[in-house]
This record gives C-alpha cells, structure tokens and sequence, in this order.
C-alpha cells in the first residue's frame, strides 16, 4: 500500500503527523494487519510525558497485548476517545479515525523519522508488502 | 523451532490460497486466522465455518482387553460407549491428573479411535504404550499421519454436510458418529466439535483432504461459509468453556478442581488416579476453575495473577474479549472459598489490580 506522505513514520510501526507544535500520533496500517482485531486500547492519561522510544500504552488483540512506543516526545494533551468504544477503529481507519494521541511535541524530538517512501522501503527490507 | 521443521497437514496450499496466515502451533504450520479472527468466530456462531484439525491425533486401542485397558487409563467410563458413540474423557496420570483430555470412539468391541490434541500426540502415544505393556490383549497405534480432519461447525453446519453424504444427519446425535461416505470417500463422520456450536467432525485419509475441503466450501457458499483458524477455535471453544490442555488443565490439575468431574466415574472400576482423586473429593477440593467476568477496564489473559485484597489468590487460565459476548472474560483457579458465584476479586495487569466478579459457566451455550 502507498503511505501518506503528510506524515512521518518509525521503525517501530508508529506514524507522527504534526500540526505546528502539535504532533498527533498513530499506528500504521502495517500495524494494524500484524495485530488482527483490535478489541481493547489502553492509552497514556491526558497531562503525561511521553519520552522518544518510550511506553506509549497498549493494543491488545483477541490473541495479544502491543506495546506502543512514543514516536517522538511531549505532553499528551488528547486521547481518542472514540477508540474506547468503537477498538476497531484501529483496523479500519488507523491513519484516520483511528489516531491515538496528539502531544504538545518537544521540539527536535521527531528526528529521524522515517518519509512514507522511507517506511514503505523499510516494509519491503522486512518482507511484508 | 526453524520453521523448516514444522510439520503441514495435507491442507497447507488450500490454506495458502484462501490466504491463511500460517503460525507455528505444537509443531505444526497452521493458520491462525484467514480474514480475521472476530470475523471467523462470528460466522461459526451464525452461520458455519470450516476448520482444518488434521494435526490432532489419532490413536487406536485394538484387542479383547480394549475396553478393560481403556477402563484403567482414562477417568470416564468407557463400558458406557456402544459402537457409533463418542464421549470427551481424561487420560490420567496415578495422581488423578491429566495426561491429555482426549474423546474415545468406540469402533466395536474390539476397536476404540481415540483423538487428542496435537501438543500431547506423542506423549500420550508413549504412555499409552508403557501402561498396555501391563495388558495382554491390548495393541496400541499411532494412526495420527493415517488420517486428516476437518471440522465444520455452526448452525448451518448440517445443511452444508448433507449436501455432501448419504447419511442421514438427523439420526446422527451429538457424540455419535457414523462410517459413510463423504464425497464419495470413506469417513468417519462425527456430530462433536469444539466450538459450542452443532457440527461435525470429518476424518478422511489424507490424500482425501484437499478435494474434500473444496467440496465443502463450495458446499457451503450459499450459507456463506468461511474457513477458520486457530484464533477462532480458540475463543469459539473459550465462550463455551470448553477446556484447552496447557491452559485450563494439564498435568498438574484434576478433574474435580477443573469442573469436570462428571467425566469421573469412581464407581466404573479401578483406574489410574481414582484413589488420588477419592482422596481430594473427600479432603475437598483447595481450588476451583471459575468463570471472571471483569468489571474495570482490562483483558485478564493467562498466566496473569488474581488477587482478593492485595493476597495472591489464584491464577487466571485463558482469558480475552469474547468475540460473541462482548465482554472481557477470564477462567481462573481460584482458592476454594473465593469460588461463589458474584465473589469481587481483582486480576493483576501490568501489575495494576483490575476488578473482576466470579460469574457462572459455561459463558455461552447455543440457543436451542
């Protein structure tokens, strides 16, 4: 699939889209295919410091428990609420209606993160498609 | 494990091409799920799936002494089987526990078909071997690599199998089965299944497989049939509290503590663990397998600890989001006198106490 290029992209499945100072934050559609279907989303409380590469919560599956890590660091100033109720959100709409959170982004922490061409070039060296 | 090694059922490309997401399962290369777990789970509830279970075992107890061997191995009681009946047991270790949860088949007086899961094949075959040592007239065979299985489960599931055999499905009880042809190959033809749903329960020789996994998915296309993985039996068989070896019992647990005791017949005759088993009934039972539904936010899944203020209580067993309930819904052993029904414990995820209540079992039983 061809990844949105408004946006930037980890390693580690995550997508950043940033918005002046704000940064709202996802998992990708990569992501969301290797879970299966998401029935449950534990996400940071609003106020929390996120740091780059840290605990950012977890997806779980019928089958599992994801951790998610923070693409990038800041202070949690949203959480989806609609992921609550409607978890599947996640399979249907992740870089949409799915988003997670969105942070008050600390400035130079989104370094290194990948473009969608970057990511899609990461997924194809990983074997998936 | 390489993924090399793993063993494939006769099925592997139909799986591939009904674009199965193929895992490692006790050896095996199975798919875990084709479309989606909760998709699959839903479509057995309504309507019917197909499951591939070639990698369960086949063992067969032939000889005059059949039926006293398998009297002495395995907790229920066998005696009770006629030819074309079926019925979910123990085999048991002297210490009351089990070896494996297994279902005998009773062929004829002299010919029982046992099946059992996959994880255990091999250490049942040897068990089984060593206590026929003690039997004359006894013979014990892995037929495991003789046969594939296939099972179709749902409401629809019935419709879809008449469409394939000339036997009379509507004489065919649950925990019966018949010898028939099934698109036009000799089967074992089996109303059992491990979803909580009606169905069957298809044994075919290998080479039989893969035409007779198309014949029923073509079968089955105007009830929409969809095939099924290993995610779906799993929380198909969850719902229904139906137990799963390595989770709700193995052989550390009885059948008393595990909530089945009516797979023990103490008064059938002597039988590895009845004493054992005599014993704990009468010193009672220390802890019980109980249903948890949770009440604050969480999914309890296995291995996860349950407490009752802040004291370790037991353990949680198999737990996730029931697809059909949609609830977050745990069994657990839990210490005896915390197992009533609306008893408030917490189960402990990700080291935070989330409360839970003891509810009744089974979670789900289909609408008659």
């Amino acid at each position: 699939m061809s990844y949105p290029q408004d946006r930037r992209y980890a390693k580690s499945h995550e997508w950043v889209l940033l918005d002046g100072s704000t940064a709202t934050i996802g998992i990708t559609s990569y992501a969301q295919e290797q879970l299966g279907d998401v029935v449950f989303v534990e996400l940071p409380a609003v106020g929390s410091t996120l740091e780059r590469d840290g605990a950012m919560g977890n997806i779980e599956s019928v089958k599992a428990v994801s951790e998610v890590f923070a693409p990038v660091a800041g202070e949690v100033v949203e959480v989806n609420g609609a992921l609550e109720g409607r978890p599947e959100l996640l399979n249907t709409d992740p870089h949409g209606e799915g988003w997670l959170v969105r942070v008050k982004m600390a400035p130079g922490s989104d370094a290194g993160l990948l473009t969608a061409a970057e990511y899609e070039a990461f997924l194809a060296e990983e074997g998936a498609h | 494990m390489r993924q090399t090694e793993l063993k494939r059922t006769p099925l592997y490309e139909c799986h591939l091409s009904a674009g199965g997401k193929m895992v490692p399962f006790a050896g095996w290369e199975m798919p875990v799920q084709y479309r989606g777990v909760v998709e699959e789970h839903r479509a057995v509830r309504s309507r019917v799936g197909l499951f591939d279970v070639s990698h369960m075992g086949e063992i067969e107890v032939t000889g005059s002494r059949a039926l006293d061997f398998l009297q002495y191995v395995t907790c229920n009681d066998v005696s009770k089987l006629t030819a074309g009946r079926a019925q979910y047991s123990g085999l048991m270790t002297p210490r009351g526990t089990f070896v494996d949860d297994l279902l005998v088949h009773k062929m004829s007086d002299q010919q029982y078909l046992l099946v059992v899961n996959a994880a255990n094949k091999d250490k049942g075959y040897a068990y089984l071997c060593a206590q026929a040592a003690g039997f004359s007239g006894v013979e014990v065979n892995d037929r495991s690599a003789q046969w594939a299985q296939l099972a179709v489960q749902g409401p629809r599931a019935a419709d879809v199998v008449q469409r394939l055999t000339p036997a009379k499905l509507s004489d065919i009880k649950y925990y019966r089965f018949v010898v028939e042809k099934v698109c036009g190959v000799e089967a074992i033809l089996a109303r059992t299944g491990y979803t909580g749903e009606d169905g069957f329960e298809i044994y075919v020789h290998p080479a039989h497989a893969p035409d007779l996994w198309n014949a029923i998915l073509k079968a089955g296309a105007e009830d929409e049939i969809v095939p099924c993985g290993l995610g779906a039996r799993d929380t198909l068989r969850f719902e229904a509290c139906m137990h799963l070896y390595g989770n709700d019992i193995d052989d550390s647990t009885t059948p008393l503590e595990a909530g089945l005791e009516w797979i023990v017949k103490f008064d059938k005759g002597p039988f590895l663990g009845r004493e054992a088993l005599r014993r704990q009934e009468a010193a009672g039972l220390k802890r019980k397998l109980v249903g948890l539904e949770m009440i604050g936010r969480g999914i309890a899944r296995h291995g996860y600890p349950v407490l009752k203020d802040g004291e370790r209580v037991g353990t949680v067993t198999s737990g996730t989001f029931a697809p059909t309930l949609q609830r977050a819904l745990a069994l657990a052993y839990v210490a005896v006198e915390l197992a009533r029904e609306g008893e408030e414990l917490d189960v402990e995820i990700r080291e935070q106490p989330v409360r839970a209540k003891v509810v009744a079992t089974p979670f789900y039983r289909r609408p008659r």
